[in-house]
């Protein structure tokens, strides 16, 4: 697939990959088997007839193939870019046990990109009303299958703008803000009502909206809450968490600062801690905003970094350093209090931990400085919690999740369903939208039976 | 939702706007605060709500023009629409037990502090209001805070109105001639809220303060509003703003303030109406 050249695209927030024109899409097409029993589709969680969608492709019917993606998937140009396709569906497809596999996502993506889909469904303006808590991609999969099932429903979002981590954590560079956009407007056009600025257990409780007459809730509120190290010197000015920098950059957009008028201050050297999609975002965003070194700090090895390998690749060809098997064990800052280093220990690996990665562990007297004046903390967040704070009996793992029952989604709480990061811990787009589903399966049980 | 129904100029840079928001003054409390947006392309700014009408449905906001958002919001009319505005958040504060309580409001900090007197003064508790300011133009709701507490102090830096002096004197004075203070609230300037748990920590007197830090989301998202209280760290949009003052990390909070000084500056420095 054609990309931005690195050298220029590490000046601009315009998107890194081009996408497939007509010709690149049919041909990529033609190389699907068509297989009978297809084991591309066990790797997309939410069960895309993929044979069928790039059969389209390859017959110059991008209309049928939109239509066969949206029978299972209302936000197809996203998960055609953010979809970590090469442990999902591609990680299935035969071809790829000889050759490339098919690029699925991508196709997908063209599709999705070239057809406009109109709206279909009007507002069921009869039935029973549901509420959805948070509008990430959990609630809007939860929203759109409900409304499907002929229900009236709600989402109630907390920010000012609907998508949640699509929105302002993702940068623009790696799924442009008006695709995200369109692909929201879509189910608004269908009749999801939206109700944006409402913080459920603050605004209202979710109990309250049961009162209110929603006949079921489903809290979709994602794993908002940012981790730290708990390391000295994690307050001083110039250290971020990847939320609050991906958040200025992105919701706010500060890379058009003043124009658009959040600040966000970015200095020459910048090190990201940790080595997932949001460090990588976290890292080539910095880049983008003027910094002249950026580096990742990850505590192991390359094999154990759990960012998508592509973003990996684009983050060296940005030119951003990794310090792999390397630990940061302080920050410190100037009389001002400005960071101005970054003290790291060097590790190695050794037996394996219940993650199956082998553990890091300290080399002694290893310690080593880096002189930053940024340091993004991308180390992983948990669940937010506003909603069980303000919400009875509600109940959680150790871990801070929402406890739910895996079959049905449903949380301890009576008509009550949860789903997506929230319940699951940091996943994948495509995860969310597949618990979303599911529980508007068992919501429309629910409510049929009661 | 979000009209300002009417605006009134407490001093030359100081606005206050009852806003329409039923959902809003339905649930607001004493030390909570709103967090709003004045246009498409604004950043989000944090603002106490300074007082609630459940029944009218609306909720009050003072202000001072500080810089950029509060500049844009002060242009704003009666009839015009706040794009976005979003709360209660954060935790209504946990007001002080029993019934000799101090109040110090110094500077914008006079706002916040009005809805936790009237909070107190509906319970019966005896309230001594301790305003101050560092000129009389400056200084607010004198009238208003008359009617709700028991005794009323006013203090300016210039002594152009009440004593001259700063809260703290009034409040080292009020310790040595009072015999028992219950407990303090104190909101203003972190150096003010800093002096005056430095008076309170010698005497043990418990003391709240509100914190105004840096915030964005206001939903425990970013992590930008973090306070050290304690040993612990905290994020002052969800687990507060109000905190214990005898535990706060002043020093920490005036440094990070300053984290946007230099952009917060320059676009006050251009002069291109947007367009640069
Ligand atoms: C920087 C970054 C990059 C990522 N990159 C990828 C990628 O490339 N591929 C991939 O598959 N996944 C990626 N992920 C992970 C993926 O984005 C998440 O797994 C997914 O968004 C989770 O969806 P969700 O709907 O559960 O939650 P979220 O997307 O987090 O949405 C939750 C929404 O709920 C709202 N909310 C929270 N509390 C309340 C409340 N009390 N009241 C009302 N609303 C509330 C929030 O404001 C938010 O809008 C990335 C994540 C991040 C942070
Ligand atoms: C919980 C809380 C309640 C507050 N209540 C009031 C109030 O009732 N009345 C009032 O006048 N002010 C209040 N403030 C402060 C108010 O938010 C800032 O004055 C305002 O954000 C300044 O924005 P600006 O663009 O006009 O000025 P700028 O020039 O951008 O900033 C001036 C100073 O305001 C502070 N500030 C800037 N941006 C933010 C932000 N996003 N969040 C917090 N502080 C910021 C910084 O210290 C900055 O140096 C409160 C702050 C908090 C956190
Ligand atoms: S949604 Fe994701 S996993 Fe499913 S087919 Fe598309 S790219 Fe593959
Ligand atoms: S497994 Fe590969 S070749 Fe077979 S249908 Fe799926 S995409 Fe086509
Ligand atoms: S303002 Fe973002 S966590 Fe408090
Ligand atoms: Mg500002």
């Amino acid at each position: 697939m054609p990309y931005q050249d690195p050298k220029k695209r590490i000046k601009n927030f315009d998107e890194v990959s081009l996408g497939y024109d007509k010709d690149l899409a049919i041909k990529e097409a033609k190389r699907c088997l068509q297989c009978k029993k297809p084991s591309c589709v066990k790797g997309c969680p939410v069960g895309i007839d993929i044979p069928s969608f790039i059969k389209e492709i390859s017959n110059d019917n991008y209309k049928g193939a939109l239509e066969k993606l949206k029978e299972k998937n209302l936000l197809p140009a996203i998960c055609g870019r953010v979809c970590p396709q090469e442990d999902q569906c591609e990680k299935l497809c035969i071809v790829g046990k000889k050759n490339e596999p098919i690029a699925i996502g991508r196709l997908e993506r063209f599709v999705a990109d070239n057809q406009k889909m109109t709206s279909k469904l009007k507002p069921g303006l009869e039935g029973e009303k549901v509420a959805v808590v948070g509008s990430g991609p959990a609630g809007l999969a939860c929203a759109s299958e409900l409304l499907q099932r002929g229900y009236r429903v709600t989402i109630f979002e907390a920010l000012h703008k609907p998508g949640g981590v699509l929105m302002y954590g993702i940068p623009e560079f790696r799924l442009p803000k008006d695709v995200v956009e369109q692909e929201i407007n879509q189910l608004v056009d269908m009749g999801v009502e939206l109700q944006t600025n409402m913080v459920i257990g603050q605004t209202i409780t979710l109990l309250e909206l049961l009162e209110k007459g929603y006949k079921a809730v489903f809290i979709g509120s994602g794993a908002g809450l940012p981790f730290f190290l708990n390391i000295p010197g994690e307050n001083l000015n110039g250290v971020y968490s990847a939320n609050e920098f991906l958040t200025r950059a992105n919701l706010m957009k500060a890379y058009l600062y003043p124009k658009w008028e959040t600040p966000l201050r970015v200095g020459k050297k910048v090190v990201v801690v940790g080595a997932g999609n949001v460090a990588m975002d976290s890292a080539r965003t910095a880049m983008r905003l003027g910094a002249k070194e950026v580096s990742i700090v990850y505590r192991r090895s390359e094999a154990e970094m759990p960012a998508r390998k592509e973003e990996i690749f684009h983050a060296k060809e940005e030119g951003i350093e990794m310090n792999l098997l390397t630990n940061p064990i302080s920050i410190e800052g100037d009389a001002e209090g400005w960071v101005n280093k970054i003290r790291c220990i060097n590790m190695e690996l050794g037996d394996p931990d219940e993650s199956g990665r082998r553990r890091p562990k300290p080399v002694k007297g290893s310690e080593f400085t880096i002189e930053v004046d940024t340091v993004i903390m991308a180390i992983g967040q948990g669940a937010n919690p506003v909603i069980p704070r303000s919400t009875k009996n509600l109940n959680l793992n150790d871990k801070g999740n929402i406890e739910v029952d895996s079959e049905t989604g449903q949380t301890s709480i009576e008509g009550v369903f949860a789903g997506g990061d929230v319940v699951t811990g940091a996943a994948t787009v495509i995860q969310a939208m597949g618990a979303g589903k599911q529980c508007a399966e068992s919501i429309d049980k629910y409510i049929k039976n009661n | 939702m979000n009209t300002i129904i009417s605006k009134d100029i407490l001093s030359p840079s100081i606005k206050r706007y009852v806003i329409k928001n039923s959902k809003i003054a339905a649930k607001a409390e004493a030390g909570q605060f709103i967090i709003l947006r004045v246009h498409e392309k604004g950043e989000r700014i944090p603002l106490t709500i300074a007082d609630y009408d459940r029944e009218k449905g609306t909720v009050a906001i003072v202000f001072q023009e500080v810089g950029n958002t509060t500049q844009k919001l002060g242009e704003m009319e009666v009839g015009d629409k706040i794009l976005d505005f979003v709360g209660p958040l954060g935790v209504p504060t946990t007001l002080p037990q029993g019934d000799n309580i101090v109040c110090i409001g110094g500077g914008m900090g006079i706002a916040p502090i009005y809805p936790e007197v009237k909070s107190l003064y509906n319970k019966g508790v005896k309230v001594t209001g301790v305003l101050g300011a560092r000129t009389k133009d400056i200084l607010f709701f004198s009238n208003e805070m008359d009617k709700i507490c028991d005794k009323l102090y006013i203090v300016t830096d210039d002594g152009s109105q009440g004593r001259k002096g700063f809260v703290t004197d009034v409040l080292r004075d009020i310790i040595k001639n009072d015999n028992k203070i219950d407990g303090v609230i104190a909101v203003g300037p972190l150096p003010m809220m800093k002096a005056v748990c430095d008076i309170t920590k010698v005497h043990n007197i418990p003391t709240i303060v509100s914190l105004n830090s840096l915030m964005v989301d206001g939903t425990g998202m970013c992590g930008g509003c973090r306070v050290t209280i304690g040993d612990e760290v905290k994020f002052a949009c969800i687990d507060g703003p109000s905190f214990d003052g005898l535990k706060v990390d002043f020093d920490e909070q005036m440094r990070r303030l300053k984290m946007y000084k230099e952009e917060e500056e320059k676009v006050l420095g251009c002069k291109c109406g947007g367009e640069c």
